[in-house]
């Protein structure tokens, strides 16, 4: 039996109905206003055909180009994350009678979601939030019950952006596990699959399609590495990083960094892994039911430190120091894994144009 | 932790009894509603819980046993500091907030058994270090002197002073109390010390070499009590301080309570002086 399949372009809503059928909702990178980002997709023609992107500092555009290929562009603009780990959502809710006894119940809300392009970069975000939500002390249901009714197809990459440094951490743009079925799209053709789960095999059954032929395979193979090699950021490796950072905490850099940073939070905003949040209470106006409420929160916020009375991180300074080397360094104390994938989208959102590539180099020099 | 599906969720609990200890301190203790919660929990000195009020939110709160030491029963002394515990302050017996936990490392017990214990707090600092204290006096053959410290800004702030009175009669047990200002109690009235808790160092009469310190306070007063108490002889790994930081979750998720790599609300709140030593000079960590 093959390794690798071939998917071609016009079989994809053949992909998207059997999805369909085993109960899955299909969601896919799409274009919409400007950028790309996850949206429903009810079948194939509604995929970004032909866009292409180009991501800098502080710069994100989108082109449409007369390619017959449905990923060419580099990465959606949001991760799998909101997915999962909902940007605002309530967590449970609490009823309060007339004798003032309360009722609480927890809000567990998931449903079957198959994701038909994840790239690579996105896939080891959901890697490292699972330590977080999932592989941890105490796990969110909610998250789980996701992860358990989740389907993934990786999108290996076959061009970087600019801004890309997964090579730079020792990762490359191929996907390497986590998957149900990973595909690498050759031009103008369709996809070569590969199997990753039991869950993919039996998806795949369905399919009945041709094995991949050799040269298939090797170019897929090709353009995965091309895009690698495309990569230019550089940085030293990652356990050097990780020491050194926590050896220069009071680096002048710092300094540097808080002159030009808006404490904005939108690199906190976009990351695949950032995980902090709060929680309030929305209370109904008739006093009987509250619902609570788990929403994203920024290590950037002023109020994030905040202890009554006390604010630890009141300057950028120590929130943006905070956020780097917690990203890039204490991240393995807590969850033995490193907490940046490189997908770069930290400096592509950034509107003043931090490159967290070169304030690491900076300070590791 | 009490848990059931959802970490996130809290249970209720009864209101028994509302104290007033001080205009704005007040003690709450509580009852689980549902028998089958009460006969789950179970707490250990130094952990704390997130305490729900409807409507406004959770706070995280040291655990006090029971002054009364009756079963099913704990307490949470409480300041008025912010919007969750102003609204708490109107607590009344009867009514109903929500309670997860218990959560964060416990006080050494264990390590302390054989040694003199010193239990060094400040303000509200005491609250987290009843259940400790008690927990001597309960298996006092098993440790050494007991001596209890606590320093207040004035004299008025005094709180538990029935308890402290209870402690200062027990065996092997000595209780030192300073104020900065014991004005505000009547001349004549106010029997215990002044000055601050450090200068009690000469005449506790303990083994310091086989001593265990137990300090909360605001930081840096455990900064300086720790500093003192290894200076007089104490084993820097065994002074003991807690830590308090924002916490939204209290299980590892919320990422508010970070200081470097520690999560306060599961690493700590209750730390080996050493372990934080570091991380607590850098500023704006």
């Amino acid at each position: 039996m093959s390794h690798y399949y071939f998917l071609p372009h016009q079989r994809i809503d053949d992909m998207l109905s059997a999805l369909k059928s085993d109960g899955y909702k299909c969601v896919a990178p799409r274009y919409h206003d400007g950028s790309i980002g996850y949206d429903d997709l009810n079948k194939s023609s509604e995929l970004p055909w032909g866009y292409h992107d180009a991501q800098a500092p502080g710069h994100y555009e989108v082109t449409k180009t007369e390619h017959k290929h449905a990923f060419g562009f580099t990465l959606p603009t949001t991760s799998v994350k909101p997915m999962l780990f909902k940007a605002k959502e309530n967590v449970w809710k609490v009823a309060r009678n007339d004798e003032g006894k309360l009722a609480f119940e927890p809000i567990v809300e998931f449903e079957k979601i198959a994701v038909f392009g994840v790239r690579p970069c996105d896939l080891r975000g959901i890697e490292i939030q699972d330590r977080v939500f999932m592989e941890n002390s105490y796990n969110d249901v909610r998250y789980v019950k996701r992860r358990e009714n989740q389907f993934l197809i990786a999108m290996n990459c076959t061009k970087s952006h600019s801004n890309c440094f997964c090579t730079a951490l020792g990762d490359s743009p191929f996907a390497d596990k986590g998957f149900d079925l990973a595909m690498t799209e050759l031009n103008d053709e369709g996809f070569v699959v590969e199997v990753g789960s039991e869950k993919g095999r039996v998806l795949l059954d369905t399919l009945n399609l041709a094995a991949a032929s050799g040269g298939q395979a090797q170019a897929a193979l090709s353009r995965i590495e091309a895009a690698a090699e495309a990569q230019t950021k550089t940085l030293p490796p990652i356990k050097e990083v990780e020491a050194k950072l926590m050896a220069n905490l009071e680096h002048p850099q710092w300094d540097d960094i808080a002159s030009r940073c808006l404490s904005c939070g939108s690199c906190t905003q976009v990351c695949p892994t950032c995980f902090c949040h709060t929680e309030r209470d929305e209370p109904n106006v008739l006093g009987t039911e509250t619902n609570h409420t788990r929403e994203w929160d920024s290590c950037f916020s002023i109020d994030h430190s905040y202890t009554h009375g006390d604010t630890y991180r009141e300057d950028t300074k120590y929130r943006y120091r905070q956020w780097l080397t917690h990203k890039f360094s204490t991240w393995r104390d807590q969850f033995r894994t490193k907490g940046c994938v490189g997908c770069g989208r930290c400096v592509t959102w950034c509107p003043v144009k931090i490159d967290v590539v070169d304030e690491i180099n900076a300070i590791c020099k | 932790m009490l848990y059931t599906n959802d970490a996130y969720t809290p249970f209720e609990v009864e209101v028994v009894e509302f104290i007033q200890e001080h205009h704005d301190i007040f003690t709450i203790r509580l009852k689980f509603t549902d028998p089958a919660i009460d006969s789950k929990y179970f707490f250990r000195p130094g952990q704390f819980n997130m305490i729900y009020l409807y409507g406004v939110g959770e706070v995280a709160i040291s655990i006090v046993n029971d002054r009364n030491h009756q079963p099913g029963r704990f307490e949470h002394t409480i300041q008025v500091v912010g919007r969750i515990t102003k609204g708490m302050a109107k607590l009344k017996a009867g009514d109903k907030v929500g309670i997860r936990g218990p959560f964060g490392t416990a006080w050494p017990m264990e390590e302390a058994k054989g040694k003199d214990v010193i239990i060094v707090t400040g303000g509200l600092g005491n609250a987290p270090l009843v259940a400790a204290t008690e927990e001597v006096l309960k298996n006092r053959k098993q440790y050494g002197k007991l001596r209890v410290l606590h320093g207040i800004r004035t004299s008025d702030l005094l709180i538990y002073e029935d308890m402290y009175t209870r402690w200062n009669n027990s065996p092997e047990t000595k209780v030192y109390m300073a104020t900065s200002n014991a004005e505000p109690v009547d001349n004549g009235k106010w029997t215990w010390g002044k000055g601050f808790v450090t200068n009690f160092i000469p005449e506790l009469g303990v083994d310091y070499a086989n001593s265990i310190v137990m300090c909360v306070g605001p930081e840096p007063m455990m900064i300086g009590v720790a500093k003192s108490f290894i200076a007089a002889g104490v084993k820097p790994e065994n002074v003991y301080i807690s830590l308090e930081r924002s916490m939204k979750c209290a299980i590892g998720h919320c990422g508010h309570c970070q200081l470097g790599a520690q999560f306060v609300c599961k690493d700590g709140a209750v730390y080996p002086y050493p372990a934080c030593e570091e991380l607590l000079k850098v500023k704006g960590l």
